[in-house]
């Protein structure tokens, strides 16, 4: 297969200018936050992670994420039984609607909950009435950050329920399972991973998110404060070793993310091949 | 594809999952959004058009569409060349370059931010080589650049590598055989049959960039006329209490957005229809 393939040289020389690429874009701003970080010694650094406000914003962080991730998932889940498993009209208006939030920027998805719910709002006389604060406070950025994090999951889940067709499900219930039951017992174990995949994806994004929950926040340490945010006010005030302390942390985030996501990827990638070999073999139960 | 002689079939569950979808979708997603335009409409004319038609307004549009254009453009060649490597070719860590390709979805675009304003600045690794010729890259347009092309590098290579896997290599064959050179062949066999994938991730990545705030605000310098983009002067409007000016912006560049969502939707159902027609 000579005639396929470029000579040696050039086949090298694509390589290294797609890894200098990579390195200069990738790499290096990776290896540049760690350096940072640790600019004025190991003292800083743990002083900055270890300060009062940066736990307050860890904290604010994970709430955030566990609210936003769960509420996602199981509007995920509902969508894609409902877009997969049956066929209807304007399903594909339904599927660029989910879409929506990835074409908004994060500052309008921000302003839009200010619109609905700040000082002037639409919602104000009602907010002031119960007393009930959602912008400048956790809500607005619980409301935020679920908006923009709103298609990762049920997008993940769509192809691969699609994928799966409904032959195993229609067996169930034609053999008396609840619909219920079907979904854990048939569904859920056949699309786990990329269930997964979605919630890792949804969840990076709900505590890297920055757009959206700026405008929304009001910027109060110690109280609407996350991460990402509190990154931004160390920066602007000029202490960038701390900065960059408070950013290693959501870098490494980052990196978790990326390897989980690698070996999900792997792990579905050999399930596949073990499918397409079985699927020669017997058409029985299939093992695990 | 998979037909079904009954249209629906049997499954419970449709009316209460498709009814919860609906009604998360509109509560979350619809009625915010339609509040904006609602905003916008109580806008006289002469009022919104005067709003858009300010000279920093406009000036900040052609920022944010020039450095987004360049950075897609960028993504687009670069894309398809990460693309060609990791599927075409074996070296060592191909598996670790190919997860890290994904990062700029993974690592928060503040952090991003800083990261690229630390490299570029005057005093930064590349920067104070840069700075020697003259060339200034944070708080310039070519600072925001950098940092578009950063937040859009996956695009273009996600939706290109697919296809170059799927690809037949017969086709490829066929054209060696008939006498064309390697590069011949790449240029009027390989390339053509990529492009739909390539348009869909320049316009993926065109659009993200054009909504970016996170990475670009620390890099750009913000300065009004010169460095300030679209997401940022909304910012600067709300901060300033200007509602009435921060919607009318927004409507305009939501509005540029849906129409890029379209197209980008046209493209992948193309797409999938040229797929399943082989």
């Amino acid at each position: 297969m000579k005639h396929l393939t470029e000579p040696a040289y050039i086949r090298w020389t694509l390589i290294i200018v797609a890894l200098l690429f990579l390195g200069l874009f990738l790499i290096l701003p990776l290896v540049a936050v760690f350096t940072e970080a640790f600019r004025q010694g190991a003292g800083v650094f743990v002083a900055s992670i270890t300060d009062e406000e940066t736990l307050s914003a860890v904290k604010l962080t994970l709430l955030v994420a566990a609210i936003s991730v769960p509420v996602n998932v199981t509007f995920g889940i509902a969508a894609a039984w409902a877009i997969a498993k049956f066929s209807f009209r304007g399903k594909n208006v339904l599927l660029t609607l989910i879409d929506l939030p990835f074409a908004v920027s994060p500052v309008i998805a921000g302003l839009i909950f200010v619109l609905l719910f700040g000082s002037q709002g639409v919602a104000a006389p009602l907010l002031a009435a119960w007393d009930f604060k959602i912008i400048f406070a956790v809500p607005g950025i619980v409301l935020a950050t679920t908006f923009v994090t709103f298609p990762f999951v049920a997008r993940e889940l769509i192809p691969v329920m699609e994928a799966q067709g409904r032959d195993e499900e229609e067996a169930a219930v034609s053999l008396g399972a609840s619909g219920w039951k079907t979904f854990l017992r048939v569904t859920l174990p056949n699309v786990k991973w990329g269930l997964l995949y979605g919630v890792i994806l949804c969840n990076a994004r709900a505590m890297g998110e920055f757009g959206a929950v700026s405008v929304v926040s009001g910027h109060i340490r110690g109280m609407t404060n996350t991460l990402p945010l509190h990154v931004e006010i160390l920066y602007n005030e000029y202490q960038f070793a701390a900065a960059f302390a408070v950013a290693t942390l959501l870098a490494a985030l980052a990196l978790v993310t990326l390897i989980l996501k690698s070996l999900i990827e792997w792990k579905t990638e050999r399930q596949a091949k073990l499918d397409e070999e079985q699927h020669y073999d017997v058409t029985g139960e299939r093992a695990g | 594809m998979r037909k079904s002689l009954s249209t629906r079939g049997f499954l419970p569950g449709f009316g209460m999952t498709m009814g919860y979808t609906i009604i998360y979708l509109s509560l979350l997603v619809l009625i915010p959004l339609s509040v904006l335009f609602l905003k916008a409409s109580t806008m006289s004319w002469e009022q919104f058009i005067g709003t858009i038609m300010d000279t920093r307004v406009l000036a900040s549009i052609r920022v944010s569409i020039m450095t987004s254009f360049f950075a897609a453009c960028l993504n687009a060649v670069f894309g398809v060349l990460v693309a060609w490597v990791l599927v075409r070719y074996q070296f060592a860590g191909k598996r670790i370059i190919d997860g890290i390709v994904d990062l700029p979805f993974a690592l928060p675009t503040a952090v991003g931010g800083i990261a690229l304003t630390s490299i570029y600045a005057e005093n930064g690794w590349i920067g104070q080589y840069l700075a020697e010729w003259g060339i200034k890259v944070a708080y310039t347009p070519i600072g925001i650049w950098v940092a578009l092309t950063f937040i859009g590098l996956p695009f273009v290579v996600r939706t290109v590598q697919p296809v170059l896997q799927d690809w037949d290599l017969q086709m490829e064959e066929a054209a060696a055989t008939l006498g064309a050179t390697r590069w011949n062949t790449f240029w009027r066999v390989v390339l053509p049959h990529l492009l739909p994938a390539i348009i869909t991730g320049f316009a993926l990545a065109f659009a993200r960039a054009l909504g970016e705030y996170g990475s670009v605000v620390f890099i750009s310098g913000n300065m009004p006329l010169k460095t300030e983009i679209v997401p940022l002067l909304i910012m600067t409007k709300l901060e300033q209490f200007d509602y009435a000016g921060a919607t009318a912006i927004a409507t305009v560049m939501l509005v540029i957005s849906f129409v890029m969502l379209l197209i980008i939707n046209y493209l992948q159902w193309k797409i999938n229809k040229f797929d399943a027609a082989r």
